[in-house]
């Protein structure tokens, strides 16, 4: 059990840490992309696909944090400090860009204020978060279990590389959910944005699988090792050809396909990155056994999660087939 | 300049923690409100309660979009700010937490969703349904929260093991000895806060001559929680305080400025607590009422602040002032309750000027109440980050002041614009009032949510007044 249960809450954190990507990621993409909009009822459109699901999808963020703080407060009392000020920063972010959704449903002169909240908003937030992302790759410095740092050890030339790349990323998932949510203008737009993303995500996928092996000898070992190499020389092919497969599905001009690629190359990166830092939770210092909160924490709050984790993917489910079909433009839920 | 980091730590986290603590006095109880509305409206089929439901839960979810918000940051800002207390204590009340999230985040966002959005494409009974989800939602998430804060203030079922706590049992540590009075005490604040908001806004329609039907039903519902709550939150603060004094004797010599424990206490109405002489200056005060009040005897004797060291006392002037301001605020809200319950009683409720006016600019009582407990309560728990466990001080992250200082500045001129425009927004949406003329006309450009399709595809039950 002692040995069970930081995997299994590692695990669980992970799960929701990449729920939390894919599923604000598309919303915060839209942030992302809404400057290319023409016009407000664009940006209606726009805004009308995600309205419903923002503020749950952002629950995961919550849940991602909180559920560190529980399952293995002695990292998260390391992580945070480390990573202060992109941390903050994010935060600040997305308030900005949280109530700029029902602030710029009520505002008239306003209201394009409240749309370059959005728009500032969702980016500078995905981009901390592949700062954030960044800074947990690289390595904390830590002496006595505690962050002995200083406060801009994470700015680094690969944080700039992780931030822009989290930035395509979510642009990418967004534009995929447009094509699959929208119709119109909006939609043949979303489909170009979509190929030309496709491209940069790729280039910046490679980009952190090479530099990330060349500079931290750790991660080279873990995958060109023997055996290791053997067991993980399908994960850049597999992500090869889904991204191929995305580009035919784009030009097809299939809808919900793209958008599951897109996911899939999310889900793959992640696998990627889990393999270049498992057991690590604070690397190359503290694993996920280290890291542990106390074993009758971690089992009162596993016994809650499962199951109230089902309920909660039921909702989900239930929202999403509630609120599925296309926006068109004009179009409200009201 | 030397900065005090810990000084900038509590001043970050009590200024964030203020600002989130405004959105949900007045979300757990206007969630309520259109649970309320919904249910009444179910049951009876009068439209006017559908139309108010309709108003409030957009007003609702301005306020909800700054309390999630807001309430994201505090979530990490134990570990940005507060990395050792999340060490010490992370056994113990990470998992409440964690609880509120999975119980009661998901469930919010989820059926406010519906709540919001779903008009064209739910039956009633799932609109109703949802809006008492949300309501509920709201409660638990102050169930665990105010559980989480209790154990911080009377730390119990716990054991500690190289200063670090260990659960030992979860009962206890979710009902730990101040829980039940603190979440009752702030749930009926809540309802109390938003039943003067609503009685508020109520009152300014009927001086206006608008929304008549609308207004009266707001004023009837406001008066009467008025009326019935505000006894109970004082019969409910008067025993949360019983259960200060055995716990936490120090917040409370604190609250009445009591510094000598072998007298007995005296009520003081006003006075200028001076820490460095040890005494009240122009004191004006009743003797003995004090003890009277705290532990239910006269010549009842309880402990002052010079039973302790200096080091050990909480800062006695914003203690002492908080809570007059937050008792001074129940008496208000206790007269106007009952004397609207007398006016509603003679039937001229709806007809006296005088207090409507008064009423029409009462709204943002219950909110000064709601922080001045919280500035009580929380600056009372001073020097303790967690009772007996682990001192303020002790808490703090290895972040340098600069850092904090830095990040407060933001908070501070973000979180400014952001309030400032949200009172802007929510005032804009009273002004149009409930039949949801908030449709602009269309030269001035199409709303972003289409309100006005939403106006048409309802209008068979919304049916606009003239």
């Amino acid at each position: 059990m002692e040995w069970y249960l930081p995997v299994i809450w590692a695990s669980l954190i992970g799960i929701a840490v990449v729920l939390y990507v894919v599923l604000d990621g598309f919303d915060l993409g839209i942030g992302i992309l809404f400057p290319f909009a023409r016009n407000e009822r664009e940006r209606d459109q726009m805004i009308t696909t995600i309205a419903p699901f923002w503020d749950g999808n952002e629950t995961w963020l919550v849940l991602g944090g909180g559920g560190l703080w529980v399952a293995f407060p002695h990292a998260y009392a390391v992580i945070m400090p480390a990573l202060y000020l992109p941390v903050i920063v994010m935060l600040l972010a997305l308030v900005f860009r949280g109530v700029s959704f029902e602030f710029r449903a009520v505002a008239v002169t306003s209201k394009r204020y409240w749309n370059f909240a959005f728009a500032a908003g969702s980016t500078l937030a995905a981009f901390c978060q592949g700062v954030i992302l960044a800074g947990l790759i690289s390595g904390i410095k830590v002496e006595n279990d505690a962050f002995a740092g200083g406060p801009f050890d994470w700015a680094r030339p690969f944080a700039i590389l992780c931030g822009l790349g989290v930035i395509a990323g979510y642009a990418l998932l967004g534009a995929t959910w447009l094509v699959m949510k929208t119709d119109g203008a909006v939609a043949e737009r979303a489909r170009r944005h979509a190929k030309e993303l496709l491209i940069v995500v790729l280039v910046f996928m490679a980009a952190v699988s090479l530099w990330t092996p060349l500079t931290i000898p750790r991660i080279a070992q873990r995958w060109f090792s023997t055996p290791n190499i053997y067991f993980l020389w399908p994960v850049p092919i597999v992500t090869a050809v889904i991204a191929l497969m995305a580009w035919r599905w784009l030009d097809a001009r299939r809808e919900a396909l793209p958008f599951l690629a897109s996911v899939a190359l999310f889900l793959l990166g992640y696998l990627g990155l889990a393999i270049s830092t498992f057991p690590y939770l604070v690397p190359p210092v503290m694993t996920v056994w280290d890291a542990a909160a106390a074993p009758a924490s971690q089992i009162f709050l596993l016994l809650g999660t499962i199951f109230l984790l089902p309920i909660i993917l039921g909702y989900y489910g239930f929202i999403y087939w509630l609120f599925h079909g296309k926006v068109r433009e004009g179009e409200g839920y009201h | 300049m030397d900065l005090d980091p810990v000084l900038l730590a509590r001043l970050q986290f009590a200024f964030t923690v203020t600002f989130h603590i405004i959105f949900p006095s007045f979300t757990i109880g206007l969630s309520a409100f259109i649970a309320t509305l919904l249910v009444r409206w179910i049951a009876t089929g009068r439209e006017h309660l559908l139309r108010l439901a309709r108003f409030w839960t957009k007003i609702f979810a301005v306020s909800f979009a700054m309390g999630v918000v807001s309430g994201i940051v505090l979530s990490y800002e134990f570990g940005t700010n507060w990395s050792r207390f999340s060490v010490v204590a992370g056994n113990v009340i990470g998992p409440l937490i964690g609880y509120e999230v999975l119980t009661a985040f998901f469930l919010e966002a989820t059926f406010l969703g519906v709540l919001l959005f779903g008009w064209k494409r739910v039956p009633p009974w799932l609109q109703v349904f949802s809006a008492v989800a949300v309501a509920v939602g709201t409660a638990m998430s102050a169930f665990w929260i105010l559980s989480a804060n209790s154990w911080m203030q009377t730390p119990a079922g716990f054991a500690l093991r190289n200063d670090i706590a260990y659960p030992l049992d979860w009962i206890e540590v979710i009902f730990n000895p101040s829980f039940i009075y603190r979440l009752t005490h702030m749930l009926s604040a809540a309802y109390l806060t938003t039943s003067l908001v609503v009685l508020s806004v109520g009152a300014r329609y009927l001086l206006a001559a608008r929304h008549l039907e609308e207004g009266r039903t707001m004023m009837r519902m406001g008066v009467g929680m008025l009326a019935l709550l505000t006894p109970l939150q004082l019969f409910i603060g008067d025993q949360h305080g019983l259960n200060t004094l055995e716990h936490q004797p120090m917040k409370i010599a604190a609250i009445e400025g009591h510094w000598d424990g072998d007298e007995p206490g005296a009520l003081v109405l006003f006075a200028w607590p001076d820490e460095k002489t040890e005494s009240n200056r122009l004191e004006i005060a009743i003797p003995k009422a004090g003890s009277l009040i705290v532990t239910h005897d006269l010549n009842g004797l309880f402990p002052g602040l010079k039973s302790v060291p200096p080091a050990d006392r909480p800062p006695v002037v914003p203690v002492f002032f908080a809570f007059r301001s937050m008792v001074g605020i129940g008496l208000i809200m206790l007269a106007a309750g009952w004397i609207g319950a007398f006016l509603w009683w003679r039937g001229r409720l709806f007809d006296t000027r005088w207090y409507l006016t008064l009423m029409g600019w009462s709204w943002w009582l219950g909110f000064v109440a709601v922080i001045s407990g919280w500035i009580v309560t929380e600056t009372g728990r001073q020097p303790w980050l967690v009772h007996g466990v682990l001192r303020t001080a002790d808490g703090t992250s290895p972040v340098p002041a600069a850092s904090v200082a830095t990040t407060l500045v933001l908070f501070v001129v973000v979180y400014g614009i952001v309030f400032a425009m949200g009172i802007y927004y929510i005032n804009r949406l009273i002004n149009r009032g409930p039949e949801g003329r908030a449709a602009e006309p269309p030269e001035q450009g199409l709303p972003s949510r289409p309100l006005s399709s939403a106006l048409d595809s309802g209008s068979e039950v919304l049916s606009p007044q003239p």
